[in-house]
């Protein structure tokens, strides 16, 4: 069943890497169709499904080696897809906030220790990530047994766990945990 | 060239995108150490890119309206693949320096607090202990 579930979702995750780099690179069978010069054509699908099937049953156990399949469900991805907007936006006030520091030269910095409270390795990697894609925050180490993160921040204030963290930590707890 | 909408919102794109790369720049002159620099040098510079890509999916948009040739669109899905790329990759290479800095023993200038050097310390302190007791158990045994 194990082995079942890792074959399929790498075949899947094949499958649309595939398609997704092969989108509009030909003609497909049925000209007449409105976007028939978008879509892939027959043969392509046919080569896309046999390359994925291979790929799948040769190397699913080293590109799946998870034990928990709770990322199978297509809501947690659609969380995961809505999860870039608050990103984004974040992204822009403290792009702003960095501009006025790099112009006016006024920072205080420091490494602080947070202490987000998530369990699994994904959350912890998207919160590093998104920590460090926002500006004025930096990831700096990880405690791998007790998930604290100790962060480089460009203006040291009150409160860093959820001041740093908070919002992004109650967006990844509703996909990743 | 006339300068209908989609013109103006292409350049507004990169002019977006370029004063955040050139913020970027004068942040790694300005900043002290290493530790700021790499905000400046990657987060500010990252922005600055994401808009780069915005602006090449914009363009490759409207040529597709224009000419509605298939390979405008290949040239937009293949541009956002990369800004996916640059958003997973990114923040791991500034997290890699860093770290590689810090265990270096480079020490952040004009800090307020450190709290990675007194966890270190801390850890270093019983690790030390751990070694004395060994030693000293060791010796028992001989």
């Amino acid at each position: 069943m194990k082995r079942g579930k890792a074959f399929v979702s790498t075949f899947l995750f094949a499958l649309f890497s595939y398609l997704l780099l092969t989108i509009a690179a030909g003609q497909s069978m049925a000209q007449e169709a409105p976007w028939s010069h978008i879509i892939w054509s027959f043969e392509e699908l046919i080569i896309g499904i046999s390359v994925s099937l291979i790929v799948a049953a040769l190397a699913d156990h080293i590109l799946c080696r998870t034990e928990n399949f709770r990322m199978l469900n297509p809501v947690r991805w659609l969380i995961m897809l809505i999860y870039t907007i608050p990103l984004f936006i974040e992204m822009v006030k403290a792009n702003f906030d960095v501009a006025y520091r790099v112009i006016t030269g006024k920072i205080e910095p420091g490494i602080v220790k947070i202490d987000p409270d998530l369990e699994t390795d994904l959350g912890i990697t998207i919160l590093a990530n998104s920590i460090t894609l926002t500006p004025g925050t930096l990831t700096v180490d990880v405690d791998d047994e007790r998930s604290e993160m100790y962060i480089h921040w460009i203006k040291v204030g009150e409160d860093p766990t959820e001041n740093i963290a908070g919002r992004f930590v109650r967006w990844i707890r509703r996909f990743a945990e | 060239m006339t300068f209908t909408w989609p013109i103006i919102l292409i350049i507004i794109l990169l002019i977006i995108s370029v004063v955040f790369n050139i913020l970027g720049t004068i942040g790694l002159h300005r900043f002290p150490d290493v530790y700021t620099r790499l905000h400046a040098a990657t987060k500010c510079t990252t922005f600055g890119t994401i808009f780069v890509t915005f602006t090449v999916i914009a363009y490759s948009v409207r040529l597709y309206i224009l000419t509605e040739e298939a390979k405008f669109i290949n040239m937009a899905i293949h541009t956002l693949i990369a800004l996916i790329a640059l958003l997973a990759t990114n923040p791991t290479g500034a997290h890699a320096l860093a770290r590689a800095a810090h265990k270096m023993g480079v020490k952040p200038k004009k800090a307020v607090r450190d709290d990675l050097k007194d966890a270190d310390q801390h850890k270093k302190k019983t690790v030390k202990k751990m070694v004395i007791k060994k030693d000293k158990a060791q010796g028992e045994v001989n």
